[in-house]
C-alpha cells in the first residue's frame, strides 16, 4: 500500500514539475512516468536491499531515471533532459540539506558535519548514477548499431 | 553557395544555438546541434565554442566567424524539443534553409510557456504530493500546498521585478519558513521540518544540477563548473532564507 502511494504522488511530483520546467505537452505523463519510477526504484532499494542506505539507494534511483529517460529519448526522438530533469528532483537531499542547515545554526557542528557528509555522498551518488546509465546505454546502442 | 544564403546559415546556427542555450539545454548539446547544422548547410570545418554566457561560431573556410551573447537563461524544455526538431528535419533535408530559419525565428518570437496560474498550481500540487513522500501526515498536507504555492509566486514575482535570481530564491524560501512557522506556531498544524522541505522543492535547481553533471562529463569543464556554481548558490540562497526565519524564533523550538 505504501508503494501504492508512493507511486501515485511520485508521478504526481513530477508530472507537476514537467509543467513547470515547461515540458512539451505531450510528454508530462512521460516525466511523471520516470520520476515515479526512479522514486519506487530508490524507496525499495532503500529499504528492502539496503537497510535505509540513501547512499546507494539513491545511485539505484537515479541509475534507473537516467535509463528510462534515455530509452524515451532514443524512441520519441527528444533530448534526454526532458525525461531526467524532473525524474531527478525527488531523489535531491532536501531533508538533509535542511538538518545540515538546522544544525549549523544550532551551533551543533558535529551532527551538521555528518549530515553535510550525508548530503555530499548522496549528491555524488546520483551523479555517479546519471554517469554509469549514460555510459552503458551508449555502450549497448554502439554495439547494436555496428551489428 | 552565395553570400547572402551562407550569411542566414551562419545566423541559422547561432540562433538554434542562443535558442537552446537560453532555454536551458546541456553545452554540448548546443555545440553538437550547431555543427551538425553547419555541416548539413556544406560548411566544412564548422566549430564552435560555448559558454553559458556567449557562443563563438566559426563556419570554417573563408567564412566569418560569429558570436553571440546569452543574457537570460530560464528552464523551458519545449524550446529545446522544438529547436531540436527544426535542426533534425533540416539535417534529413525535410525542410530547406530559409524555411529551418523561419521556424527558428518563430520559436524566438514564441511563448510557449504554462499560463503562470498553472504554474503556480503545479508547484503547489508538487509541494503537497513532497510532503507525503516525505513522511508528512495528511492533516498538515494542505499547509504544504499553500506555502509551496505562495512561496513560488514570491520567487517568480520578484525574480521578475528584481532580476537577482539569488535574492528572489531568498526572499521565496523565506516567505515560505514564515508561513509554515506561523502555522505551527499557532498550533494549526505540526510537522514543522516536513512542511519547509516539502514547499521549498518547487524552488530547488533541478535542470542545473543535471545539465552540470552532464556538461562536466562531457569535458566542458567551464559550463560544467559554472552551472554547478549556480546551482550551489541557488541551493545556499534556499537554505539561508530558511534559516533566516528559524533564527528569529530562537532556535530549539
Amino acid at each position: 500500500m505504501t508503494y501504492v502511494i508512493h507511486g501515485f504522488f511520485s508521478f504526481l511530483a513530477s508530472t507537476m514539475f514537467g509543467i513547470i520546467f515547461n515540458s512539451p505537452r505531450n510528454r508530462l505523463l512521460h516525466c511523471g512516468f520516470v520520476g515515479a519510477v526512479g522514486w519506487l526504484g530508490y524507496l525499495a532499494s532503500r529499504d528492502l536491499l539496503l537497510d535505509g542506505d540513501a547512499v546507494k539507494a539513491s545511485f539505484l534511483g537515479a541509475f534507473t531515471v537516467a535509463v528510462v529517460a534515455h530509452l524515451f529519448s532514443k524512441w520519441y526522438r527528444t533530448p534526454m533532459i526532458i525525461f531526467s530533469v524532473a525524474g531527478i528532483i525527488p531523489l535531491v537531499p532536501g531533508g538533509t540539506a535542511y538538518n545540515t542547515m538546522r544544525n549549523v545554526m544550532e551551533k551543533n557542528y558535529d551532527a551538521a558535519t555528518v549530515h553535510a557528509m550525508e548530503v555530499l555522498m548522496i549528491s555524488g551518488s546520483i551523479a555517479m548514477g546519471l554517469v554509469f546509465a549514460e555510459v552503458i546505454i551508449q555502450l549497448i546502442f554502439k554495439k547494436r548499431n555496428k551489428a | 553557395m552565395n553570400d547572402a544564403r551562407e550569411e542566414m546559415g551562419i545566423d541559422a546556427c547561432l540562433l538554434a544555438g542562443r535558442l537552446m542555450m537560453e532555454a536551458g539545454a546541456e553545452t554540448y548539446r548546443v555545440d553538437d546541434t550547431m555543427t551538425r547544422m553547419a555541416a548539413s548547410l556544406d560548411m566544412d570545418g564548422a566549430d564552435s565554442f560555448t559558454t553559458s554566457t556567449g557562443i563563438i561560431f566559426s563556419p570554417g573556410g573563408q567564412r566569418r566567424v560569429k558570436l553571440t551573447s546569452i543574457r537570460k537563461r530560464a528552464t523551458d524544455l519545449e524550446k529545446i524539443a522544438r529547436v531540436n526538431a527544426i535542426s533534425r528535419s533540416l539535417s534529413s533535408g525535410d525542410v530547406t534553409l530559409e524555411e529551418a530559419y523561419g521556424e527558428l525565428k518563430g520559436v524566438e518570437r514564441g511563448n510557449f510557456m504554462f499560463p503562470f496560474g498553472l504554474q503556480v498550481l503545479a508547484a503547489a500540487i508538487a509541494s503537497a504530493s513532497f510532503f507525503v513522500l516525505f513522511g508528512g501526515d495528511w492533516k498538515n498536507m494542505l499547509f504544504a500546498f499553500f506555502a509551496g504555492g505562495i512561496g513560488f509566486v514570491v520567487s517568480e514575482k520578484f525574480h521578475e521585478s528584481t532580476r537577482v535570481k539569488f535574492f528572489s530564491e531568498f526572499t521565496g524560501s523565506a516567505v515560505i519558513g514564515l508561513l509554515s512557522l506561523v502555522v505551527v506556531q499557532t498550533g494549526l498544524g505540526s510537522q514543522l521540518d516536513i512542511i519547509i522541505i516539502a514547499s521549498v522543492m518547487p524552488l530547488v535547481p533541478g535542470l542545473l544540477i543535471t545539465n552540470a553533471i552532464r556538461d562536466l562529463m562531457a569535458g566542458h569543464f567551464m559550463a560544467g563548473i559554472s552551472k554547478g556554481a549556480e546551482a550551489f548558490l541557488t541551493a545556499f540562497a534556499i537554505g539561508s532564507g530558511i534559516a533566516l526565519i528559524l533564527s528569529f524564533q530562537g532556535v530549539g523550538m
